[in-house]
C-alpha cells in the first residue's frame, strides 16, 4: 500500500476528529459546569478529605484489600468507597498500585486478603465475568480491540443477556434474531454518540488508536453499566482526541454513570473530577475535591513534586 | 507415462473415503484453533478415543455398531473435559503441551498389553462395521470412465463427505450466531470478552468438546472404512496433517478445511503416481530414486508447496489475505 492511499484513508478521521473537538469545545463553552458536576459535588459537600473517609452513597466500597506479590505489599487499601454519580480519579506514581487494585476490585486478580462490594452486593472473588454482568465494567490501559471482528460486532458482544450466547439456542436464528435487531439498533446509536458509524462494518484491527479507545468505551456501555472503570483512558492519545473522550465521560457521568479513572495527566484530573483518590507505595495516602488534593501535602510530596507545589504557590 | 491414470488417481485421492476423513477431523480443528484461537495439537487423540469407542464395543461386548459410535462421541466429550478443565483457565500454550502429550500416551495406552483384551494392542482389531456395510444402498462399483470406487468405498464416501457438509453447515450457523461472536472474541482478546461479561472458560470448553466430537467422528468413519484398527495409525503426524490442511484451506474459513483435504489429498496422490510412473518408466534414472523412496518424498514436496503458500497466499486458499494484514496485538 503507497502513502498517498493511507494518507487518504486517515483523513476523514482527522477531519471527524477536528470537528469534534470544535463541537466539545463550543458546548464546553456553552455551559459552565454541567448538572452531573452540581450534582456531584453536592453529594459529596460535607465530606471531609481524608483517606478512607465514608460517602453518603458509595457504589463501591473496599474494605482491607492487600495484594501481595511475593514479599511485596502492591495494595493496601484499608478503606475506600466511591460516591455514586461522580467521577472519581485514582492518581499516583507508578507502581503506587493503581492498576492493580482495579485488576482486583474487578476481578482480573485475586488479592491477599480483602473484601469489596458493588452496589451493596458482596463481589469479592466474584469471577470477572460476573462483575461485569452486574453492572461493573472495565476498559484496558492497552485498548484490547477485537481486530478481527467488525466495529460493529464488537460493539453488540457487550450486550448482556443474549439468548443466542447459548449453544442449544445459537442455529435456531428465529430464536434470537428479534433480540440482535434490537441489539444492532442500540449498537448503532453508540457508534454514532462516539462517531465511530464511518467504521460500522470495518475490522477494528484497521482502526487508530485513538479510535480504539472510543470503541472500547462503547463496548463498555453496551452492558449498560452502573460502574465504568477507565484505565488511563488517555494515554497515547492526541490532545483532540482527549477533549473529546472527556467530553463523553462528563456526558456519561451526567447521565447517572459512576466513573473511576485511572490517570496521569494531571490537567485532565483536575478539569474533570469530583473526587481524588491519591495512591502511593500501595495505600491510599490522600482523597479529596480536587482543589484539596492540589493542596495536600502528602500528595504533593508523593506524587505532584515540589515544582508543582511552588507554581501552586505563586498563583497565591 | 500415461497422464491420464495419474490425473485419474490424484482425483480418486482428492475425493477418496480418506480425504473426507481428513476434512471432518480438519473442521474440527478449524473450530478449536480458526475460531477460538485454542491450539490443539493432538486432535488425533480425539480420532482415536472416537475410533477405538466405535469398534471396541462392537468387537468386545457384541453391541451394534451405532451405540459404538455413541461411545466414541462419549469418550471425545470426557477427552475434552480431561484435558480442558485443567489447562483451559491457564495461557493457550498450556492446552497445546496437554493435548500433543494426551494423545501420544492415549496411544501407548490403547497398544499396550494391558489393554489388550479390549484394544487387541498392537495387533489391533478388525470386522468391527458389517452393519454399517449392511446399510450400504449401492450394489456394484462405480465406474466412469477413468474412476473406478468399489461399492463400499462409495458408500464411506457418502457418509463421509455428507457428514463433513453437515458439520460445516452446522459450524456456519454456530459462527454466525452470537454464540459465534463470543467465540472469535475469545481468540481475539480473553481479557476483553472476560471484561464484557463472558464466561469464556465454558466457551473454549464447548469450542474444545464440539471440535473434539467432530474428531471422534473422523476417527470412528476412519475405523469403520478400513474395518481394521491398529493404534499406530493415530501417531502424532496425523495431527500435523490436519493443521496442514486447515491451514492450506484457510483457517477460520468455513469451507477451508473441506478444500484443504482435497487439496492436500490430490497434491499427494498425484505426487505419488507421478513418481512412481517416472520411475517406472525410466523417465527419473533408478540410481536416484527407487520407488520405495515415493512415500517419504512426497511429502517433502507437500512441505516445499505448504512453504510456498505462507509466502504468497498466507491466509489460505479461502482466506482473507486483508486479515492477516491487521495489526493484531
Amino acid at each position: 500500500m503507497s502513502g498517498d492511499q493511507e494518507q487518504h484513508e486517515l483523513e476523514p478521521d482527522l477531519l471527524a476528529e477536528r470537528e469534534e473537538l470544535i463541537d466539545v469545545e463550543r458546548e464546553l463553552e456553552a455551559q459552565g459546569p454541567s448538572a452531573g458536576a452540581v450534582r456531584a459535588a453536592e453529594a459529596l459537600t460535607g465530606v471531609a478529605p481524608e483517606p478512607g473517609v465514608a460517602k453518603p452513597d458509595p457504589i463501591l466500597s473496599a474494605d482491607g484489600v492487600v495484594r501481595e506479590f511475593g514479599g511485596l505489599t502492591a495494595v493496601d487499601v484499608d478503606h475506600l468507597e466511591v460516591q455514586r454519580g461522580t467521577i472519581t480519579a485514582l492518581i499516583g506514581p507508578n507502581g503506587a498500585g493503581k492498576s492493580t487494585f482495579f485488576n482486583l476490585v474487578s476481578g482480573f486478580d485475586t488479592p491477599t486478603r480483602g473484601s469489596w462490594s458493588f452496589n451493596g452486593t458482596d463481589i469479592s472473588r466474584m469471577a470477572a465475568h460476573k462483575i461485569a454482568r452486574l453492572g461493573m465494567v472495565r476498559t484496558f490501559q492497552l485498548t484490547k480491540a477485537l481486530m478481527r471482528l467488525t466495529t460493529l460486532e464488537n460493539v453488540m458482544l457487550g450486550a448482556t443477556g443474549q439468548s443466542g450466547e447459548s449453544l442449544w439456542r445459537a442455529p435456531l436464528r428465529f430464536l434470537w434474531s428479534d433480540q440482535e435487531r434490537s441489539n444492532q439498533k442500540r449498537a448503532d446509536v453508540l457508534l454514532e454518540r462516539f462517531r465511530l458509524s464511518h467504521m460500522r462494518d470495518e475490522f477494528a484491527g484497521t482502526m487508530s488508536g485513538g479510535q480504539r479507545k472510543l470503541l472500547e468505551m462503547a463496548r463498555a456501555l453496551m452492558v449498560e453499566p452502573d460502574l465504568v472503570m477507565l484505565d488511563e483512558p488517555m494515554a497515547g492519545v492526541n490532545p483532540a482526541l482527549t477533549q473529546s473522550l472527556l467530553g463523553h465521560i462528563q456526558t456519561l457521568r451526567d447521565e447517572g454513570v459512576t466513573i473511576i479513572l485511572v490517570e496521569h495527566d494531571m490537567d485532565v484530573i483536575m478539569s474533570i473530577s469530583d473526587w481524588v483518590v491519591c495512591f502511593a507505595e500501595g495505600r491510599v495516602i490522600a482523597e479529596g475535591r480536587p482543589d484539596d488534593i492540589r493542596r495536600d501535602k502528602a500528595v504533593i510530596d508523593a506524587y505532584l513534586g515540589a515544582r508543582r507545589s511552588l507554581t501552586q504557590e505563586d498563583d497565591k | 507415462m500415461d497422464l491420464l491414470s495419474i490425473l485419474s488417481n490424484s482425483l480418486r485421492g482428492a475425493f477418496g473415503p480418506e480425504a473426507a476423513i481428513y476434512a471432518l477431523a480438519a473442521v474440527g480443528l478449524n473450530l478449536h484453533f480458526g475460531y477460538t484461537g485454542l491450539l490443539n495439537f493432538g486432535q488425533v487423540g480425539f480420532m482415536l478415543v472416537g475410533a477405538y469407542g466405535t469398534a471396541v464395543p462392537v468387537v468386545a461386548w457384541g453391541l451394534p455398531l451405532w451405540v459404538g459410535i455413541l461411545i466414541g462421541i462419549a469418550c471425545a466429550i470426557a477427552l475434552a473435559l480431561l484435558l480442558g478443565v485443567p489447562t483451559l483457565r491457564l495461557r493457550g500454550d498450556y492446552l497445546a503441551i496437554a493435548t500433543i502429550a494426551a494423545a501420544e500416551v492415549l496411544r501407548y495406552i490403547y497398544r499396550s498389553e494391558w489393554a489388550e483384551p479390549l484394544t487387541g494392542g498392537v495387533f489391533g482389531i478388525t470386522q468391527f462395521a458389517n452393519d454399517f456395510y449392511d446399510f450400504n444402498p449401492f450394489s456394484g462399483p462405480f465406474v466412469v470412465g477413468p474412476f473406478n470406487f468399489s461399492a463400499n468405498a462409495l458408500w464411506v464416501m457418502t457418509v463421509g463427505w455428507g457428514g463433513t457438509l453437515l458439520a460445516c453447515g452446522l459450524v456456519a450457523l454456530l459462527i454466525h450466531s452470537p454464540w459465534g461472536r463470543v467465540l472469535r472474541s475469545v481468540r481475539e482478546d480473553e481479557q476483553a470478552a472476560r471484561s464484557l461479561g463472558k464466561n469464556i472458560f465454558s466457551y473454549k470448553m464447548q469450542s474444545l468438546i464440539l471440535g473434539g466430537v467432530l474428531g471422534a467422528l473422523a476417527g470412528s468413519l476412519m475405523a469403520i472404512n478400513t474395518q481394521a484398527l491398529t493404534p499406530d495409525v493415530f501417531m502424532p503426524i496425523l495431527t500435523f496433517y490436519l493443521w496442514t490442511i486447515m491451514i492450506l484451506g484457510g483457517a477460520s474459513r468455513i469451507m477451508g478445511p473441506v478444500l484443504g483435504a482435497i487439496v492436500f489429498w490430490f497434491l499427494l496422490t498425484f505426487l505419488d503416481s507421478l513418481l512412481r510412473q517416472a520411475i517406472g518408466t525410466g523417465v527419473i534414472p533408478s540410481g536416484w530414486l527407487e520407488s520405495s523412496d515415493v512415500g517419504a518424498i512426497r511429502f517433502a514436496f507437500v512441505g516445499l508447496g505448504l512453504m510456498l503458500l505462507m509466502m504468497f497466499r498466507p491466509a489460505g486458499l479461502l482466506g482473507k489475505q486483508k486479515e492477516l494484514r491487521l495489526d493484531v496485538r
